[in-house]
């Protein structure tokens, strides 16, 4: 079983770190490419500056290069966004609803709560809709997030590869209460969310919910 | 009154009327562009001051989990008019309307803007705006809490004052179109006599390639503000989607004008950049036609990367990757204008004053704003840090580290032209230092909340975060005390500073050859341009050395 809590996030991680490795080399040789001109350069007496106009060749070099560099960037992006868009036939559907302020998911069976449960291994597609304005489901620990709109059904995937509760939040601005939009998802052995699914009456488990 | 090397000494222009008025009739009713820069210096230092103290609450709030000194309301105010204030009346604005206004007609060796009374117009356009926006403010109903993008449904919903503000940058956008249709005019029609575009200042090249946009984006979310409010007064449905409208296709809209407005802030200030280098350098600049013409590039590739902000927004999966691979290609001529620059440091006579260490300062946090935007450009990553405060720390770094730094920038390296008077040096230098400081200390931390899921527009947050937001919180004061220490030393110098002469840093572009502060209308007579823009082989001071 993989380490994360997901697959994708260590995929998004991954990116990340590509990224920022090729970005922090780049601002480390501009920052020190420059202090070392301004000391080797400085204003002293007898020191003649020297006009050079351009060199085509190092424009050439530093328009290539870089393009290069951006376009491997948007392809690990691209892919690590396909393997998070691409859900499985056959995903488990939960219908999640937004309003201000607070969630509610739907269950096959009809039941209802504001906590999320979820299955462990299995992929699972939220439907999600708001019933007023927009906003937006997030899962950090999953590194993956998508705008809940009123009149038209988004959709969010992932599958849960270890037990455990993470956070939920709303990260479009909905207003007042936005900040405490908060609640968890909690990934459950499958054979434990089944038991919890079919338990009758019980809507929420107090204890691990958090409002 | 400066300069001891002219023969005639003129009046500067702060002496001279162009109306028969004497006193502040003759500011209020004036038509010199140098003028009417400094009149809109005045205002906006004003607006800036005002969001830099709404910032300092807002991060006063978020010091430590739960409430601090303002109720939930209030601080979705405080963030909104944060935004609206900084966005809408000081950093679009900021530099075409101070310091190209002052300095565009100048640089091209004319002695005014195209169209002068348009110009003052364009200012009283700009004040109008402010004044509704701040009318909003006070009205009973209750300052916007919409957050400065004005997002479909919510700003239908909210029961605070939101059509007023929409007004404000309504009407302030006019003031954009119509500064930018002046210096656009200005550059093609005022060119002095041998001033090919190939010979225009890169400052000039910038600002031009910047009225473009103004013009062109602009009228955009005109439009899309007087739908907003049609929706909102008449119920009319075009974006709500409760009326059969369509959310997103406000997102679109909004962000067609609101992203090449990106560069309407930042464009001028690259322009800046390519001309403080090259004084303290005292040598021409790296790859002049490369600046230019990337300037012009962001200007066309800016106008197709609006949608970079939408990824998470519920459009097609297609629109994300075809948005994502523009993106990476706009972050190009960024990367080739600053590689230029610290080419032009090369094998140069550096002497690194006030104006060059704002301009190093800029350089490393503009690149820290710029290659985390890479971050933003990548699918994968980019649903995971949209709208967190990776994306705040991101847009400060670009637009506070890369215009606002540049902002102080432009003040401290033409305050001798402007004002005639010089300011301390040193204490100019504890201010590189301190807003350097100050601006990590805020900024930085924003980052590592961001990837660790802290979302942005939040009144509250988990304890997880509350070290990082304290290092925040402090880093905002050190910022805002070294903000008013720098307006403080240079009111000072306003007044006691000394003389500066016609050219202190040894500028070879044609500010540096007229009298500190220029007289009215500029030039006696036109100058016939026969230098490239950064030949230092005709100043004085270099044959001395």
């Amino acid at each position: 079983m993989s380490p994360a809590p997901t697959q994708h996030v260590e995929t998004v991680d991954f990116v990340m770190l590509y990224i920022v490795g090729i970005s922090v080399i780049l601002l480390l040789g501009i920052t020190a490419t420059m202090i070392y001109f301004v000391f080797k350069y400085h204003r002293k007496k007898g020191h003649q500056p020297v006009d050079i106009h351009g060199n085509i060749w190092l424009e050439i070099i530093w328009i290539v290069i870089p393009t290069l560099l951006v376009l491997s960037m948007f392809y690990f992006g691209y892919t690590g966004f396909r393997e998070y868009r691409d859900i499985p036939k056959g995903a488990y559907v939960i219908q999640a609803k937004a309003r201000m302020w607070a969630w509610e998911f739907t269950y096959e069976n009809g039941k209802k709560l504001d906590t999320l449960y979820v299955p462990l291994g299995k992929p699972i597609k939220l439907e999600m809709q708001s019933a007023d304005v927009t906003h937006s489901l997030f899962i950090p620990s999953f590194r993956i997030k998508e705008d809940v709109m009123f009149g038209k059904t988004t959709h969010l995937g992932f599958t849960a590869d270890k037990a455990g509760s993470y956070d939920i939040a709303c990260a479009e601005y909905c207003g007042l209460n936005h900040s405490m939009m908060y609640t968890k998802v909690i990934v459950l052995p499958e054979e434990e969310f089944y038991t919890w699914l079919n338990k009758k009456e019980e809507t929420s488990n107090p204890a691990e919910a958090v409002k | 009154m400066s300069d001891g090397n002219s023969t005639v000494i003129e009046n500067s222009f702060y002496k001279q009327s162009t109306n028969k008025h004497t006193g502040i009739l003759s500011w209020l009713l004036t038509v010199d562009h140098k003028r009417i820069g400094i009149m809109y210096g005045v205002t906006i230092l004003f607006f800036f001051l005002v969001g830099v103290i709404i910032g300092v609450l807002m991060r006063l709030e978020l010091i430590a989990p739960g409430k601090t000194i303002v109720d939930a309301q209030t601080y979705n105010s405080l963030f909104t008019l944060h935004g609206v204030i900084m966005i809408f009346l000081f950093i679009i604005p900021g530099l075409p309307a101070i310091f190209g206004n002052f300095f565009l007609p100048i640089q091209i060796g004319a002695r005014d803007v195209a169209f002068p009374r348009l110009n003052l117009l364009s200012y009283y356009i700009y004040v109008l705006g402010a004044i509704l926006a701040l009318l909003s403010v006070i009205l009973p109903g209750g300052a916007i809490d919409t957050g400065w993008t004005f997002y479909i449904p919510y700003s239908v919903r909210s029961n605070t004052n939101v059509s007023l503000p929409l007004l404000a940058a309504f009407i302030l956008g006019f003031s954009s179109i119509l500064t930018g249709l002046n210096f656009i005019t200005t550059v093609h029609r005022l060119r002095a006599p041998g001033m090919t575009f190939f010979k225009m200042p890169l400052f000039v090249w910038a600002t031009y390639a910047t009225a473009w946009i103004q013009i062109i984006a602009t009228p955009v979310v005109g439009i899309t503000i007087v739908l907003v409010v049609l929706e909102r007064l008449f119920g009319v449905g075009i974006f709500d989607p409760a009326l059969g409208g369509d959310p997103i296709l406000f997102q679109h809209l909004f962000w067609i004008y609101s992203h090449p407005a990106v560069y309407i802030m930042i464009l001028p200030a690259m322009g800046v950049v390519s001309e403080i280098i090259p004084t303290f350098a005292r040598r021409t600049i790296f790859g002049y036609k490369a600046i230019a013409m990337s300037s012009l590039a962001i200007a066309f590739v800016g106008y197709l990367v609006w949608a970079h902000h939408m990824f998470t927004s519920g459009m097609s999966d297609t629109a994300r990757w075809i948005f994502s691979l523009l993106t990476f290609i706009v972050a190009l001529p960024s990367g080739v204008k600053i590689f230029n620059w610290v080419a032009t440091m090369y094998k140069g006579s550096i002497d690194p004053k006030p104006p060059f260490q704002w301009v190093m300062s800029f350089i490393f946090l503009f690149s820290i704003g710029g290659l985390t935007g890479l971050v933003l450009g990548s699918l994968a990553t980019d649903i995971h840090v949209h709208d967190t405060y990776f994306v705040v720390a991101h847009f400060h770094f670009v637009m506070f580290g890369g215009t606002g730094t540049i902002f102080f920038a432009a003040i401290h390296y033409w305050f001798p032209k402007m004002f005639g008077r010089m300011y301390n040096d040193k204490l100019a230098t504890l201010g590189v230092i301190g807003f350097f400081i100050g601006f990590l200390m805020l900024y930085f931390p924003k980052f590592i909340m961001g990837y660790m899921g802290m979302p942005r527009r939040y009144y509250d947050y988990l304890p997880q975060f509350a070290n990082l937001q304290l290092i925040s919180t402090i880093g905002s004061w050190v910022l805002a005390l070294t903000i008013f220490f720098i307006v403080g030393y240079l009111i000072h110098a306003l007044v006691k500073g000394k003389r500066a002469t016609s050219n202190p840093w040894g500028g070879v572009t044609l500010e540096w050859h007229i009298q500190s502060p220029p007289p009215m209308e500029n030039f006696k007579e036109i100058p016939i341009i026969t230098h490239e823009p950064y030949d230092f082989s005709q100043l004085k001071e270099m044959k001395d050395e």
